[in-house]
């Protein structure tokens, strides 16, 4: 085992701000991104389908005036 | 101002701010394509004069020495070759050691001693367990003192 | 007949075909993902010993070496799905390029960090310009122009088009990177993992590299189909397939 303790584990032997800044940062990134693309899908969703809407509101007073 | 030209010119202007970004960065790429000069170049005379440039190799076994002052710090760069002289006044990185990579950015001056204002650790690509480096130290000793 | 079966190879690169595909295999991707990137951690902090010479400071190395492969991967994948899109005029290759360089982008950005966070404590410095430090911050900007470019463009075939060429133009920094520890001069150290030498690491501390090198290439291939989805929907946003999509999402979305 590397570590006697917890608090050994975090200090990591002195290199706790290199270390921890580097996965801190990365996990960090990878979270924002997949809340970005996740977030993205239904914006497009719902916009797609509001233009959707629209056009086939459009296309029924056609027919009305028709 | 409509909203095509406005967007035309963000554009323009994010690809002139890239192209000096890269044409920045290709220059450093282009001076520093020698990063470092090597002990022998430097004996030899090939190594720039009037600007400051790096000298890369290992610090020679025994040559540190701190002068009385307490921060000037001397030691000599080698290829095996060649040797260099270094005086350096500042804080030393970790991995620096006597034995290990080292390059230092300074100036050569008249009596052939490196004012060095920059010194930095250059480790390899070996990663092992300490025990493992033990053990190839002593292989290493061993086999030094057979070669005796 | 004949013809048929052959062209069930590029069955999938039908975007109608490969929508669902996409959704369906992205979240195993993901998981694995998750699974590898916990083994990888695992082994990583807890079975890898301490390095001789740098003591904890080189288990950034799990990360930074694994990053690095990646944004060089990422581009030569962006410019195969460019020379793709330009040679047979695929519709979906240039949507695979587009939806791959922002995380083309992250992990050059986490190696360039990572690296300047390892850097400091080991060689003494945050930043030097190296050769293999210069040509790697070249490929970030490289990130940022091509997406800076296909979005500026309204007009996506020629958006598409314009990336393919700086995709392909850039693709050459890539083996100039690879290759910069051996060509020139530079503070950082050669390769301790290549095809044509045996590993200079310990066992288990490439153990951990490798693994945490398969979980990021699980996360980009999650990441990046579904990325890909909502780009295929707006391409393709007048084609009846796509609006039988919105129907059947509309209740859930």
């Amino acid at each position: 085992m590397n570590w006697q303790s917890w608090s050994d584990f975090w200090s990591m032997g002195g290199a706790a701000f290199f270390v921890w800044g580097s996965y801190g940062v990365t996990f960090a990134l990878i979270a924002l991104e997949l809340v970005v693309v996740l977030r993205r899908r239904k914006q497009v969703v719902h916009r797609l389908q509001r233009l959707r809407q629209a056009m086939k509101a459009s296309a029924r007073r056609k027919e009305i005036q028709q | 101002m409509k909203a095509r030209q406005k967007r035309l010119i963000l554009v323009v202007a994010g690809v002139a701010l890239l192209g000096g970004a890269v044409a920045l960065v290709l220059s450093a790429f282009q001076q520093n394509l020698v990063f470092f000069h090597t002990p022998t170049e430097v004996a030899e005379g090939k190594a720039p004069t009037g600007r400051t440039f790096r000298i890369g190799g290992m610090v020679e076994d025994g040559s540190i020495k701190r002068d009385a002052d307490g921060i000037t710090v001397r030691f000599a760069i080698t290829d095996t070759a060649k040797s260099i002289p270094v005086a350096y006044k500042g804080p030393l990185p970790d991995l620096f050691k006597e034995g290990k990579g080292a390059v230092v950015q300074g100036a050569l001056g008249a009596d052939g001693q490196f004012a060095a204002t920059e010194v930095l650790a250059k480790h390899d690509e070996n990663y092992m367990p300490p025990e493992a480096q033990d053990a190839i130290d002593q292989a290493h000793k061993t086999a030094a003192t057979v070669a005796q | 007949m004949e013809s048929g079966q052959r062209f069930s190879l590029f069955r999938y690169a039908a975007p109608h075909l490969f929508y669902p595909l996409a959704g369906r295999l992205a979240p195993w991707f993901a998981a694995a993902a998750v699974i590898l990137t916990l083994v990888g951690l695992y082994l990583g902090f807890f079975v890898a010993p301490t390095d001789a010479v740098q003591g904890e400071v080189y288990r950034v190395i799990f990360i930074h070496v694994p990053a690095a492969w990646m944004s060089m991967f990422i581009y030569l994948i962006m410019a195969f799905w460019s020379a793709v899109g330009v040679v047979f005029n695929t519709r979906l290759s240039a949507m695979m390029a587009q939806a791959l360089a922002p995380t083309g982008a992250m992990f050059c950005f986490v190696a360039l960090w990572t690296g300047a966070l390892w850097g400091r404590p080991t060689w003494g410095a945050y930043w030097v310009w190296d050769a293999r430090l210069t040509s790697q911050l070249l490929l970030l900007f490289l990130y940022f122009g091509f997406i800076a470019l296909t979005r500026a463009i309204e007009d996506p075939r020629r958006a598409d088009r314009a990336g393919a060429i700086l995709a392909l133009v850039g693709a050459v920094n890539v083996p100039i990177i690879y290759f910069s520890v051996k060509w020139w001069n530079t503070l950082h150290q050669g390769a301790s993992v290549s095809l044509t030498k045996a590993p200079s690491m310990a066992t288990t501390m490439l153990m951990a590299m490798l693994v945490m090198a398969l979980a990021s290439w699980a996360y980009t291939i999650a990441v990046v189909l579904w990325r890909v989805r909502p780009l295929i929907l707006e391409r393709e946003r007048h084609t009846e397939w796509v609006g039988d999509v919105l129907e059947t999402a509309e209740g859930r979305a």
